[in-house]
């Protein structure tokens, strides 16, 4: 594309070739910028914009600012759900900690030919259909399942007990759903680590345990980070698991904004509660965000 | 150097396949029980799979969802390989970079009300190709977030190179950047077709009465109790993504160690 003769004065083609870079930039990543603006920005601010709305007298929405939705969300009632989904998507995630830490560790140690097959193993379950996992987990536990059938069976309880329908079953089923989602980070993370570091605090005179606290721990602390905000946040927004496994005992915010949305049809409180969701998310984000950039200064100092 | 307590992850690790396994395949060995129940085998049998085979609707389900799959695989590939080399080259900007990955971490729930509340304000019916717009937001996310890991490891000179020796910016897209992007193209279009095949919070809200995809089958189904046939669906669903993630691997390399 040279100019042809008698065209405008060249510019500097430093600056031209800035301008047509960002043209192309522009029209590469344009359409798709575009798209997620008008389906994913314009969805949000929705959201954000109806959660300060009243509701209509039959549904529908009033288009004047208040704020007695979050004042409801804040009420005893709405309140207990609120902490009772934290607590829940909490203990799933540190129980898949404890149990997804020691798991990637010992992936990393165990051969290498071994551990595609391993990885696979632990991925597959997670690929297949989400309903019908945790209706898996309404076969296990039910009163006559084989999970009771195998307790009375080893004399360990005289009557089947009933797990189905407990908070128990719904931290069951998430964990269930979301152990990868730990594992798989962890792993990552936990190959990345030099043996030599660690080998070095053990001769140095540390313990196993001096050595895992000081050395390891901090070492693979984004990985932990970024394990548990995969496992935490889809626990908190989950309503299948605890309708399917709770048996509406168990009610989760996610439960209640459904709800509002589908049955209620007052949008403006359910955006609400979809937002107060999103504010503890936010916060978690950046206390991981902040907790990472320390470790890695940490790191280089 | 041998570490003391080496047994302990192992036996977790070996706890936690067996956690992730057994559920899955107790629902495999029910499929073949005639009983159709978990306590009591009545002799093996293919008659679930026949009932399966015969259900109208997991069948319209299917169709409806490879649909839905089939659309948003392609349409983010088309919109996210595009977004991913015009941010590695040319956009360099925090804000382009959260939009273009905001929807891979914001929760389901929160997208799923914001496009029914945009949909349904704005007098769009819903019905699959509502789903079908969800789920290209999300798609695109991802697409965009994997061929652009790829983006960091390609050469910028055989680029260079092609337009050196006179071939048309289009002719070089086309030629050169798409072709040595394949792989994570593939990666990312086998990774939206199996999250949109699985989708089902977004499908739950955005979707019309009359066209339900297969989750929400499922749904359905498994609300009601127990069904022998769910186990039959789950045998055939478990084989279906043995083979995708196994074909996947061969064809994308991703996890796989060659062996010398």
């Amino acid at each position: 594309m040279t100019p042809g003769p008698g065209a405008a004065p060249v510019p500097p083609t430093r600056v031209r070739r800035r301008r047509r870079g960002s043209a192309e930039g522009a029209l590469l990543a344009g359409p798709g910028l575009l798209y997620l603006a008008l389906f994913f920005l314009v969805p949000l601010a929705i959201v954000l914009v109806i959660a300060f709305m009243d509701r209509g007298r039959f549904g529908g929405i009033v288009w004047t600012p208040s704020l007695d939705n979050l004042a409801r969300a804040l009420e005893p009632v709405f309140l207990s759900v609120l902490i009772d989904s934290v607590v829940i998507a909490g203990i799933t995630t540190l129980l898949a900690l404890l149990i997804g830490y020691p798991a990637a560790w010992a992936i990393a140690r165990i051969p290498a030919r071994w551990r595609t097959l391993v990885l696979l193993l632990v991925v597959l379950p997670f690929w297949t259909s989400f309903l019908i996992r945790t209706y898996a987990w309404i076969v296990l536990l039910n009163s006559q399942g084989p999970l009771n059938g195998l307790l009375v069976g080893l004399g360990l309880i005289a009557e089947p007990l009933s797990l189905l329908y407990t908070p128990g079953a719904v931290v069951a089923g998430l964990l269930y759903a979301y152990l990868p989602l730990m594992i798989l980070p962890l792993y990552a993370a936990i190959e990345r680590l030099d043996p030599e570091i660690r080998e070095a605090a053990a001769n140095l005179g540390a313990r196993p345990w001096t050595v895992f606290r000081t050395v390891t721990l901090p070492l693979t602390l984004p990985g932990v980070l970024i394990g548990s905000i995969f496992v935490f946040v889809p626990s908190l927004g989950n309503f299948v698991v605890p309708e399917l496994l709770g048996g509406g005992k168990t009610v989760m915010v996610g439960n209640l904004v459904r709800d509002q949305f589908l049955k209620a049809r007052d949008w403006p409180f359910g955006a609400t509660l979809a937002l107060v969701v999103v504010a503890l998310l936010a916060i978690l984000l950046v206390l991981q965000a902040r907790a990472s950039r320390a470790v890695e200064e940490g790191a280089r100092a | 150097m041998r570490e003391r307590g080496g047994r302990a992850p192992l036996l977790v690790l070996v706890g936690a396949l067996v956690f992730l396994w057994v559920p899955v395949l107790v629902l495999v060995g029910m499929s073949f029980n005639a009983a159709g129940t978990p306590y009591t085998w009545g002799g093996a049998t293919l008659d679930w799979y026949a009932a399966l085979a015969r259900n109208e609707e997991v069948l319209t389900g299917l169709g409806n969802t490879l649909l839905v799959a089939a659309g948003a695989t392609a349409g983010s590939v088309i919109l996210g390989t595009p977004l991913a080399i015009g941010l590695h080259r040319h956009l360099r900007s925090g804000a382009w970079e959260a939009l273009s990955l905001g929807p891979a971490i914001a929760p389901d729930l929160v997208l799923a009300i914001g496009l029914l509340s945009l949909f349904v304000l704005s007098g769009v019916t819903l019905g699959l190709h509502s789903v079908l717009l969800g789920h290209l937001v999300f798609g695109t996310a991802f697409v965009a977030a994997i061929v652009r890991t790829r983006l960091g490891h390609t050469d910028p000179a055989l680029e260079e190179a092609s337009r050196d020796l006179g071939a048309t910016p289009l002719s070089t897209f086309f030629r050169i950047t798409i072709p040595s992007l394949a792989p994570a193209i593939l990666a990312g279009g086998l990774l939206v077709f199996t999250l949109s095949l699985d989708e089902f919070v977004i499908a739950f809200f955005t979707n019309g009465p009359a066209t339900p995809t297969l989750p929400i089958v499922i749904y359905s189904m498994v609300r009601f109790g127990l069904t022998p046939e769910i186990n039959a669906l789950a045998a055939v669903l478990l084989l279906v993504t043995f083979t995708v993630v196994l074909a996947a691997q061969r064809l994308t390399g991703i996890g796989g160690r060659r062996r010398a």
